[in-house]
């Protein structure tokens, strides 16, 4: 496998990124739950026998508790809500040729991912687009358009086909519906929280005051501490007015991996990443926003479903706010794949 | 003190072992089922090109040399395929079936560049449906071989790899056999003896 040594030391990257990614999302989500309990035990810690302790992390376990009810419920009803909101139709008896490809390759793909096939839907769209979605691979669905059929060859069809099955294989559906309830929650208490501090009933007011008078109590252990628990706090209130942005950020920036992943996932599948480049070209060209598919379900889409022009230019803006990498690099990427397998595509490459 | 010492450094290798021990084994069973599954398309196979023998011989009362030899090699890879019983492919086994196969993927390919080279043949509903039909199936058999052959590759590199070869021997891990392409008749370029025409 030495010649596509490439293709896997790109997975490997990817996935070692990404699991970072995770890795800061979940520690962010921790600081702000757990994080201000923290703060708020040791800003009472100090406080007279009748005032207020913060002793149990009411913040962190409510907010855990919002983000896992908003995770199930993402998860039960999100595949089915997902291909009902397309207007799709499974494809269960295929009978023009054209379904019988599309039957045919989605059983090849499965048999190279070595997963079991999964159901096939198409939706009724001209604009070339696809999408995955299921619990894990015993319930996945993979749904293509009609304009993906009508446009593209078998060779491509094959490669968007095994990239769907990439994000079946790596769980992406269930890694992004868990990113998307962590960012939900942090929104919904955000919005919560911010209303509690500017409009009446403010509960920091309350500990404050609790502090203040145990302040003449604790001379002896001078004011750094509290000059740290302070900054901490301003820090942790900062974090929050912040929070729905940067968690937004970080699960786009794992989405866009992910993408990155699968297509490598697809070259790996196929053996022939240069399909897929043409695939991703002619997907590009075609450029009608998908209107089936809502916003909701682009991470597992081949493209970005609105179409934004966001995805076609290289530049920051593209790289901090779309689902999907620029896919001027996602085909470079591939074709850096595709000629490595074959040195004697250019001759004189390394 | 001394004795803590050793006792985590021995739990912290027993983990290790473990895991090693576990990782193996996991991927012996996956080389066995991709095993399995080239085993499942191989079959498959097998089954279909009757059908598109039958199919074929109407549409085409020339070539019988081309539709013979597919039969042929249909049978011998039918007779090579031995019931398998759970176990791990054998070196012998895998290379044998490979062999087999490799003559009546040669065999189809000759065929499929015969219909190629006839448009007529070509467009009669019937034949391009199956000829669908055959490049899925030779689809699905080149892909579970490469499926078979990307387990095995990474069982092969774990178990020598160190410090897990000092575990393989534990998990009874032997490399298994790469299903290589060995004859020739898969890697021959297709003649096709255009100077026939067909009969109608």
């Amino acid at each position: 496998m030495s010649e596509n040594g490439n293709l896997f030391a790109q997975q490997e990257a990817n996935r070692r990124r990404s699991r970072r990614l995770v890795i800061g999302f979940i520690l962010f989500f921790a600081w702000l739950g757990f994080g201000g309990d923290f703060i708020f035990y040791e800003y009472t810690k100090g406080a007279g026998p009748g005032a207020y302790h913060h002793v149990v992390p009411f913040f962190g376990i409510i907010l855990t508790m919002i983000a896992a009810s908003m995770a199930w419920w993402a998860w039960t009803t999100g595949p089915k809500r997902v291909l009902w909101s397309t207007g799709a139709r499974e494809l269960t008896d295929p009978e023009t040729p054209q379904e019988k490809q599309l039957d045919n390759v989605v059983e090849e793909m499965a048999v190279a991912s070595g997963l079991p096939k999964p159901k096939i839907w198409i939706i009724p769209d001209a604009d070339p687009n696809a999408l995955a979605t299921g619990h894990d691979a015993n319930t996945s669905s993979v749904a293509v358009t009609q304009g993906l059929l009508d446009l593209c060859s078998r060779d491509e069809l094959q490669a968007v086909v095994a990239h769907e099955m990439g994000h079946i294989k790596n769980l992406d559906v269930r890694l992004m519906t868990q990113l998307a309830a962590l960012v939900g929650a942090i929104t919904l208490i955000g919005d919560g929280v911010g209303r509690m501090f500017f409009y009446g009933g403010n509960p920091l007011g309350g500990m404050g005051g609790g502090r203040r008078s145990s302040g003449g109590d604790r001379d002896d252990r001078g004011g750094g501490s509290g000059v740290l628990i302070i900054v901490l706090l301003v820090l942790w209130i900062v974090s929050w007015i912040l929070a729905p942005i940067i968690m937004r950020l970080m699960a786009l920036g794992v989405s866009r991996d992910r993408e990155y992943l699968a297509d490598a996932m697809s070259a790996q599948f196929t053996r022939n990443p240069l399909s897929l480049a043409t695939a991703l070209g002619k997907i590009e060209d075609a450029d009608a926003p998908t209107k089936s598919i809502k916003g909701g379900a682009a991470q597992m889409c081949i493209a970005d479903p609105t179409g934004r022009h966001l995805n076609s230019k290289e530049g920051k803006v593209a790289e901090l706010f779309g689902t999907h990498p620029p896919m001027a690099l996602r085909i470079a990427r591939l074709k850096a794949m595709g000629y490595q397998a074959q040195p004697a595509a250019i001759p004189g490459s390394r | 003190m001394g004795l803590i010492v050793l006792l985590i450094v021995v739990v912290v290798l027993g983990f290790w072992f473990v895991g090693v021990y576990n990782s193996l084994v996991s991927l012996k069973n996956q080389v066995f089922n991709a095993w399995k599954q080239i085993d499942v398309q191989l079959k498959r196979r097998h089954d279909l090109i009757p059908n598109l023998v039958e199919t074929v011989k109407g549409a085409m009362n020339f070539e019988r040399d081309t539709l013979e030899a597919v039969v042929v090699a249909r049978n011998r890879a039918i007779a090579v395929q031995a019931p398998a019983a759970g176990a791990a492919p054998s070196a012998q086994q895998v290379q044998q079936t490979a062999a087999a196969e490799s003559q009546l993927t040669g065999a189809l390919g000759r065929l499929f560049a015969v219909v190629e080279a006839y448009p007529d043949l070509k467009a009669t509903g019937n034949v391009a449906q199956l000829q669908e039909e055959l490049t899925s199936t030779e689809n699905k058999i080149a892909f579970s071989r490469q499926l078979y052959n990307d387990t095995a590759t990474q069982y092969n590199t774990k178990q020598q790899q160190f410090p897990a070869n000092l575990v393989a021997g534990f998990a009874k891990a032997v490399p298994a056999e790469l299903w290589e392409i060995g004859d020739a008749a898969e890697r021959e370029n297709v003649k096709v003896d255009l100077s026939m025409h067909p009969k109608k």
